[in-house]
């Protein structure tokens, strides 16, 4: 199959690559460039495991061609922490036991890194609103709500630092 | 002053987390190894039809294509089938016919995925259809079409368990005898991490390496030795980060043992990742069970028998996960809380055209299904004496002086106080204010519930004497390592899949030597490495690799204790013990810490004795362990729609001497998000031809962030008084506990127009349907 040239911004760094026009995003991310922090959890777009920001916005990248993205900044899971520091949502998602399996966990987080940045003081509702395109099967939900509600606390905190 | 060491009964943050919140855990379809092949199977498209052929040869033509495999190739190596774990045998690839839909009929050997999938959708097969069988009953019925021609009935087997003819006695006298049937439906685990392997044969050293997605890597091993005749030394199961297992990654499935297959004809590495879709169609069930139970009671509500008889759907291979000699697992907990004078079961089980697996999901071989039927019993008999169902429960339950408790089917109870839960529960939810507003609301002709479940479990598989797994008893097993510096690896035969074993176990370790837990690292799920254990379901690691884990930190204490008695120049019976130091008797002041101690252990130990500090226990516990709890759920009934929200649930947990609180409180948690799940959203289903019409996360769903309710948790602490530090084990106590309750509440909202049962999952057609049908609704 003949393959298309894309150039696209992950995490800060520039990337070229030639893939397949039939390439998922997701597996252009896991396969191609290795990083595997970005989960395949389904394969109808229910589950979000695979979620990432794109130009600014949570999309599900096994619902994109990986040419889709040429041009773009993407962000992942690992671009997250800056110079060793976790991002608050990590350390929320860490403190208040926002995880067990950790398998949802990264596409959980992007969403909630998406979500915070449009709506900086949620309220609970608007928290499980946001996060029900992602699903988890260990932990009830209850102690991701509850990091998404500390970690909107810690980035107040930093910006009001700054 | 002591430093922090982060013992039992903290709520430390996990030490695994770092590198999950990151992006840097290592699932089994994050590992790459170079010259990798890429497994795809064309699967079939009915439930039940004989294969005519199969025409392989357009997809081995295909780009990328190394091999096709199909059954027959696997015939010569006494592959085609695989053994189960309940001594039946399974298809791996079929030769002549098929039984289930979407059961893999050829595999296709590729270097690339898309190339494998576009290779195996070029297979060709030719069916001949043959009638399906979806339910069990039907599948008993005389002249009904036979699916095993191996075994030449559709019948697995029978099991009884009790006295029958005392409890046929007591039905007769007594004077009252309720009844009732229950669907305790079929639904899939569902973990988000669907099952995968990697098999990796190395043709110049003869070793085969597989990466498996699976709780329990060291009798895989085993089996996969006594199968394929290759030394257990040169097997090595590697069970990396697991993405959720909940019972669903104990079982081995076909794809694993043509991976293998697939290694070593190819002599290359060659991984399968199950898709979300091939893994909800055709990876293990859990529950099917189509149950009557019956009570027999005094009119003034106490109980006398219980009598159960259950069908059990086993799919097309009786493949369930049971300890041997327990062909229904842990039924005979059916008795529950309650005080009976006897009891009597029976099963049979039925093959059916639909996937095999029979596991237990998230509980303890079957004792979500024996919880929910005594739990959904007893509401049943308090609605029939027209008694309150806490007062009921009050009255029967096992008094907390008559423990250890002989139960009726036989089990040894070790502790309990279940009437101090229920009463917690009801003081936390209010619960008299709770009925008086339903007396109130029910005169407006609103809708609203409260239904209690005061469930008992069986868990921590448990003794030598009655458990095993095809012959290998169920100890676990730790191995501790003290270092020259202190530092501490220990390694362990279960494998976490989300539980935190990695915290807990270094917690229990940090609590009986005195180590802090960040110089404790704990390994598990490889089989080169770690000591052989039967891993981790049924809430056993608890019970058995956590209890090894203190047992064999006592063993290092006591040479411990040899050492520091050398280097202080006294007797071993002058040294006191204090966390993480032994100290002269009446001398506090002269002590030897345990990293002067290890430091010793490598450098000054004492004169015959062997140098080093280390441990290995094979813990064989002396009983179950019997976690408890009592559950109130309160719903609210919206009669257009027909939904019922939950507005209110308690749940009070007795799992004993808890070791992370947090870890604790986030069990129970996602354990009741599943019992949701079980109670109001999950079945899968099947059309009569064995079409599965919930094949897929779409149309199989598991509860989101907005349906799931919030939870109240509390608990009370009644210590295991067999376990060396006198925990139960929690993990499944939610799933098993709250069904019952979510169904009894819904129930009571409707009980007085007279309904006395409605089958999970509660819909909200199915209660739209009785509002319909009672006239309270156009």
């Amino acid at each position: 199959m003949p393959k298309h040239h894309i150039s696209l911004v992950v995490n800060g760094k520039k990337v070229e690559a030639d893939v397949e026009p039939r390439m998922l995003l997701v597996h252009f991310i896991r396969d191609v460039l290795g990083l595997t922090g970005t989960h395949v959890g389904c394969d109808t777009t229910n589950c979000g495991a695979c979620t990432v920001i794109l130009d600014g916005k949570a999309v599900k990248s096994c619902s994109l061609f990986a040419v889709q993205a040429d041009g773009k900044e993407l962000l992942t899971i690992e671009g997250l922490a800056k110079d060793g520091q976790l991002h608050p949502i990590q350390q929320a998602f860490w403190e208040k036991h926002g995880l067990q399996c950790g398998y949802c966990t990264p596409g959980m987080i992007m969403t909630s890194y998406w979500f915070l940045r449009k709506n900086p003081n949620p309220t609970e509702e608007e928290i499980r609103n946001a996060i029900s395109g992602n699903l988890c099967r260990c932990t009830g939900y209850v102690k991701i709500v509850e990091a998404i509600q500390y970690a909107a606390k810690l980035m107040q905190s930093k910006e009001l630092k700054k | 002053m002591q430093k922090v060491i982060h013992g039992i009964g903290h709520s430390v943050k996990r030490k695994e987390d770092p590198r999950f919140i990151t992006g840097n855990g290592r699932y089994l379809d994050d590992i790459k190894l170079p010259g990798m092949l890429y497994l795809a199977f064309a699967r079939s498209p009915y439930a039940h039809a004989k294969i005519k052929s199969i025409n392989v040869e357009k997809a081995k033509a295909m780009p990328g294509v190394v091999a096709v495999i199909t059954g027959k190739d696997l015939q010569p190596l006494n592959l085609a089938w695989m053994p189960t774990l309940a001594n039946d045998k399974q298809m791996v690839l079929p030769i002549d016919k098929v039984v289930y839909q979407s059961q893999e009929v050829a595999a296709v050997v590729a270097e690339d995925p898309y190339l494998a999938k576009d290779a195996a959708e070029a297979i060709e097969v030719e069916y001949e259809p043959l009638p399906a069988i979806t339910d069990p009953r039907k599948a008993l019925e005389k002249g009904a079409p036979i699916i095993r021609e191996d075994k030449g009935t559709n019948h697995v087997l029978h099991w009884e368990a009790g006295n029958k003819e005392e409890v046929e006695k007591i039905f007769k006298e007594a004077d009252i005898v309720i009844k009732q049937e229950f669907y305790y439906p079929r639904i899939h685990v569902s973990y988000m991490e669907p099952c995968g392997v990697i098999a990796h044969y190395d043709k110049i050293t003869g070793k085969l390496t597989i990466y498996m997605t699976t709780q329990a890597p060291h009798p895989v091993r085993t089996v996969v030795s006594l199968i394929t005749g290759i030394p257990e030394n040169n097997i090595r199961i590697i069970s990396p980060d697991i993405g959720g297992g909940f019972g669903g990654k104990v079982y081995v499935y076909p794809p694993y043992v043509v991976a293998a297959v697939a290694s070593v004809l190819t002599g290359r590495p060659v991984k399968y990742v199950f898709s979300r879709s091939e893994d909800i169609q055709t990876t293990a069930f859990a529950r099917d069970f189509y149950i009557t139970g019956e009570l027999a009671a005094k009119k003034d509500g106490k109980v006398l028998a219980i009598r159960v008889k259950v069908i059990a759907d086993h799919g097309a291979f009786q493949g369930d996960a049971n300890p041997s000699k327990f062909p229904y697992g842990l039924f005979t907990i059916v008795t529950g809380a309650y005080d009976f004078k006897a009891a009597f079961v029976e099963i049979d089980g039925a093959y059916t055209n639909k996937p095999p697996g029979g596991i237990a999901y998230r509980c303890s071989f079957r004792v979500t299904e024996a919880a929910y039927t005594i739990e959904r019993l007893m509401d049943i008999l308090a609605h029939e004496l027209k008694m309150d169902p806490a007062e009921l429960r009050l009255k029967n339950f096992i008094p907390s002086n008559k423990f250890p408790y002989r139960s009726a089917l036989g089990w040894e109870y070790d502790s309990g106080n279940y009437e101090a839960a229920l009463r917690k529960a009801m003081e936390l939810i209010n619960y008299e204010e709770l009925r008086k507003e339903q007396e109130e609301k029910r005169k407006k002709g609103e809708l609203m519930g409260i239904g209690i479940s005061s469930f008992v479990e069986i868990v921590g598989a448990g003794p030598s004497h009655t458990f095993d797994i095809l012959g290998i008893k169920m100890f676990d097993s730790c191995e501790i390592r003290i270092h020259p510096t202190g530092a501490v690896i220990a390694r362990f035969g279960t494998r976490a899949q989300g539980q935190g074993h990695e915290t807990t176990f270094a917690q229990i370790i940090a609590d009986e030597l005195g180590i802090p837990i960040e110089k404790i690292t704990v390994e598990e799920g490889d089989t080169d490495t770690c000591p052989y254990g039967l891993g981790t379901y049924a809430s056993r690691s608890t019970p058995t690799a956590g209890a090894a884990a203190a047992v064999a930190a006592r063993k290092i204490k006591e040479k411990a204790r040899k050492i520091a008695a050398h280097l202080l120049e006294v007797r071993e019976e002058d040294l006191e013990w204090e966390r993480g130091r032994f100290y002269v008797k009446g001398s506090p002041s002269k002590f030897k810490t345990i990293d002067e101690i290890a430091f010793a252990a490598y450098t000054n130990p004492p004169p015959g004795l062997e140098a080093g500090l280390e441990a290995v226990e094979y813990y064989n516990p002396p009983n179950m362990t019997f976690p408890f709890g009592s559950y109130i759920c309160v719903v609210d009934i919206d009669k257009q729609t027909g939904i019922a929200k939950v507005r209110k649930f308690v749940a009070v947990d007795d799992c004993g001497v808890r070791i992370n609180p947090l870890i604790v409180e986030g069990q129970i948690h996602g354990a009741l998000a599943m019992g949701f799940g079980t109670a109001f959203l999950e079945q899968i289903i099947y059309d009569e031809n064995g079409n599965n019409l919930t094949g897929n996360f779409n149309d199989y769903t598991i509860p989101t962030a907005v349906e799931t309710p919030k939870w109240i948790t509390d608990e009370t602490v009644t210590p295991s008084p067999h376990h060396p530090f006198g925990a139960k084990g929690v993990g499944e106590s939610a799933t098993v506990g709250s069904p019952a309750a979510f169904v009894n509440a819904v129930v009571d909202a409707l009980a007085h127009l007279g309904v006395k049962h409605i089958d999970m999952p509660l819909y909200p057609w199915k209660i739209h349907r009785i509002l319909k049908d009672k006239g309270i609704i156009k």
